[in-house]
């Protein structure tokens, strides 16, 4: 084996599920939420409805087309680059994710066809039930993937047998605490990113003075979701918690820099780490019982310190610290955000209010970073595991992989993604600047800039090439 | 069990090549033409199934890891680099779908990353069945052919016959969903197309006597292997007489029929071994429980609606693309 091949192929699995996790964390939650568009254009008739449906299902083209193509190269990394982990664990992880590909990946793909090009060819309902079964899609998909994961983080329901990891007890692997903390987690994570690049997307247009009443329906849907989910998600957040603390203490401790066993514990909120030294540079400390609070809803609880476990077993500390830190803070600052915008709306004062839709318009970015940074907390406290517990990360890449290829494939995989991220990212936002008129090709363009004629003309034109089974 | 996933595999693998072999022919042939009316003709004829056909190369290689983990394990690991080129090419092709609608100043690289990408994709495909029908060189169980242990010039030679052979595909793909004058342009490329595909066929077949391959061993102690040939020879008739009498309906199963034949050639000569010559389906195959854990679910049920997918998708996309319609 060797070191820098196994390096490399890290960096390489790293990168591209990092730039793959952008691209369904975002779909997952516009998929959902084109469907309640265009279930209340079909049951309102209310064409702003329509339009925004037909505005974001762009976008939704756009992002879902860079989720599939840089999805399909995870189907093959396990193989190419973690030869013995693919043979070991393939017995499980290869039904798991077997199961995504045949209940989501074809249920998405094929109707993501009809929705993208379908509208004139199937009646209404057959359409809205088309973006029903691509955001079923999406969501399956969440759900396997998070139960081959899960099944690394916390595996269960096996024997060795053989140099293979053989299921005895799929019912375990399916239906484990573990999975069905960590997946709701997941799922609320995309409904947030999705509510608040929408809701971003609507200030920015109020901001602008352009758009107004497709912003307002933006605006209010993505704060209003936004402001109703994130309690919940820093619920299950917390619950997630409980299960790193049950199952994997030494990413626990880890992540709360935990280095001594402490009973009750006390709770690292922000310092540096010195692994050197065992020790926290400029911390700033909460006393007992705070960090048995946190972690184990308890006031004496013990909780365990790095020093108990032996250092060949400890990931790298500095990753998961800082990482989990900022995916907190990310969750705190879209609560604060949703909150006061969703009060400051239903007072109809948030029009005026020019600096915190500026916030909202700036905070796009939060539900991706804390995504990302969530994960990493995951991946990276898991190391130096692939399997925790039982399978060496280092153990798992191919053996013969030189560090010559995939050197080679990890540059190439650079180079390909930037060079879509950058050309992806830059036509969303052309898409987005332009709002929801600015796509229309019309072969004859509305004689006025008078908004609402228009639309309800464009809304007429689109009922008479349907089936006329309209409402 | 294991029959059943076998057949499972095969049937995906040769929905794939059907599938994504038009498409992707068709994006070959996209470099043919300079005019824009044509390539965005070219373009609606495959876009709205072109993920669907994608979905079958997942499909195949999530079957082969969950059922035949060890084949999963030594095919993947041994084809490193060009497996990896090859998703690059179908990425760059894939983003073109989209991307060219969105700009005019840079459609051309775009165009360029359709073409190259399909190109790419079908060369390493072919590539890998030529090294696969030549032989990998395994020991204990892992590969041992280093990094370019693939590399070989019947290999490549195979990659290029397999190009061929997508763009004759998409060629009476094209025939079958468009009209006017690219219906024609399709109509006078199949005969040069279906022409090369045969000398490479016999160029193939050449070298295989010359250097005695295992497989044409296999091929003269199974005779009712000649079967498919002659199939094969038949559809090219029939194909013949569609494009003298242009038939546009009967090209394209003419030569789907001409690719099934090939692939049950290849995959009878290779039976029972999944790597040819050194693992059998029996020594791949994953443990009974993982087996009939994905039979319960997704093969018994899933399957049959995936089936069910493909052709919803296609009988909504049926007919000729009517010019001029868009919804970019």
């Amino acid at each position: 084996m060797d070191a820098l091949a196994l390096l490399l192929s890290r960096l390489q699995f790293a990168f591209t599920i990092s730039f793959h996790i952008i691209f369904p964390a975002f779909t997952i939650g516009l998929a959902a939420w084109l469907t309640v568009l265009e279930a209340l254009h079909l049951v309102t008739g209310r064409p702003a409805y329509r339009v925004v449906f037909d505005f974001w299902l762009r976008i939704f083209g756009v992002a879902f087309a860079l989720g599939v193509v840089s999805g399909i190269v995870m189907a093959f990394q396990f193989g190419t680059n973690w030869s013995v982990l693919a043979k070991m664990s393939g017995p499980i992880q290869g039904p798991l994710l077997s199961y995504e590909t045949f209940t989501a990946f074809a249920l998405e793909a094929t109707f993501f066809g009809v929705l993208m090009f379908g509208r004139s060819r199937v009646p209404p309902w057959f359409y809205l039930f088309s973006t029903a079964m691509v955001a079923l899609g999406t969501t399956l998909s969440a759900f396997w993937i998070l139960a081959n994961n899960s099944w690394m983080q916390v595996p269960v329901g096996y024997v060795l047998e053989n140099g293979a990891f053989v299921a005895t007890d799929w019912f375990k692997i399916i239906f484990n605490s573990v999975l069905w903390v960590r997946f709701p987690h997941m799922l609320l994570a995309s409904y947030l990113t999705g509510a608040f690049c929408v809701a971003a997307t609507g200030a920015w247009y109020l901001l602008r003075r352009i758009y107004p009443a497709e912003a307002r329906i933006m605006l209010g849907m993505g704060l209003g979701l936004a402001a109703v989910l994130i309690p919940v998600q820093l619920f299950f957040g917390h619950l997630n918690g409980r299960y790193v603390g049950e199952y994997q203490p030494s990413k626990m401790a880890a992540i709360e820099a935990r280095w001594h066993d402490e009973q009750p514990a006390s709770e690292v909120l922000i310092g540096w780490p010195d692994v050197e030294n065992r020790r926290n540079l400029y911390a700033i400390t909460l006393p007992p019982p705070f960090g048995s609070l946190i972690d184990s809803d308890s006031l004496t609880a013990a909780e365990v310190g790095l020093e108990s476990i032996p250092p060949e077993n400890w990931p790298p500390v500095l990753i998961p610290f800082f990482s989990f830190r900022i995916m907190v803070g990310c969750g705190v600052l879209m609560l604060v955000l949703a909150w006061l915008g969703s009060y400051l709306m239903l007072k109809r004062r948030l029009e005026q209010n020019r600096l915190l839709l500026w916030a909202i318009f700036l905070s796009f970015p939060l539900p991706f970073i804390a995504i990302l940074t969530g994960w990493y907390t995951a991946e990276v406290g898991r190391q130096p595991w692939v399997v925790y517990g039982v399978l060496r990360t280092a153990d798992a890449v191919t053996p013969f992989l030189t560090a010559r290829s995939a050197a080679a494939s990890l540059v190439m995989f650079c180079v390909v993604y930037t060079l879509i991220f950058a050309f992806g990212t830059f036509y969303i936002y052309r898409l987005l600047r332009a709002g929801p008129g600015g796509y229309v090709v019309a072969p004859t363009p509305p004689a006025t800039p008078s908004r609402p004629m228009s639309l309800a003309d464009r809304d007429a034109a689109g009922s008479q090439v349907g089936t006329g089974a309209q409402p | 069990m294991i029959t059943f996933w076998v057949a499972l595999l095969a049937i995906g693998i040769l929905l794939y090549v059907l599938l994504d072999g038009f498409d992707l022919g068709v994006g070959m042939l996209f470099g043919l033409t300079r005019s824009e009316s044509e390539r965005h003709a070219m373009v609606s004829a495959v876009a709205p199934v072109w993920d669907g056909n994608e979905t079958w190369l997942v499909v195949t290689a999530v079957i082969l890891w969950g059922a035949f983990p060890a084949a999963y394990s030594i095919l993947l690991s041994a084809f490193y680099l060009p497996l990896l080129v090859m998703l690059a090419g179908l990425i760059l092709r894939g983003v073109a779908f989209e991307y060219r609608y969105k700009t005019t100043r840079m459609r051309w690289l775009w165009n360029w990353s359709f073409v190259g990408g399909s190109f790419v994709a079908s060369f390493i495909q072919g590539l890998t069945v030529g090294a696969l029908v030549e032989g990998l060189p395994i020991a204990n169980g892992q590969y041992a052919g280093g990094e370019f242990g693939w590399l070989s010039p019947f290999a490549a030679l195979c990659g290029l016959g397999l190009c061929l052979g997508y763009a004759l595909l998409g060629a009476c793909w094209l025939v079958m969903k468009c009209e006017g004058e690219l219906r024609e342009r399709a109509y006078r490329l199949v005969p040069y197309l279906a022409v090369g595909l045969l000398v490479f066929l016999v160029v193939v077949f050449a070298y295989a006597l010359a250097q005695d391959l295992r497989v044409l061993e296999r091929w003269l102690q199974r005779p009712y292997l000649f079967i498919f040939p002659v199939i094969g020879a038949l559809c090219v008739g029939v194909l013949a007489f569609s494009v003298r009498y242009r038939r546009d309906e009967l090209p394209f199963p003419m030569v789907v029929l001409i690719f099934v034949a090939a692939f049950c050639t290849l995959a009878i000569s290779f039976w029972p071994y999944i790597i040819p010559f050194v693992l059998t389906i029996e020594q791949a195959a994953a443990p009974e429980s993982s087996l009939a854990f994905m039979f319960w679910g997704e093969g018994l049920f899933v399957f049959p609606l995936l089936l069910l997918y493909t052709a919803i998708s296609y009988s909504v996309f049926r007919g000729k693309v009517a010019a001029g319609a868009s919804h970019y």
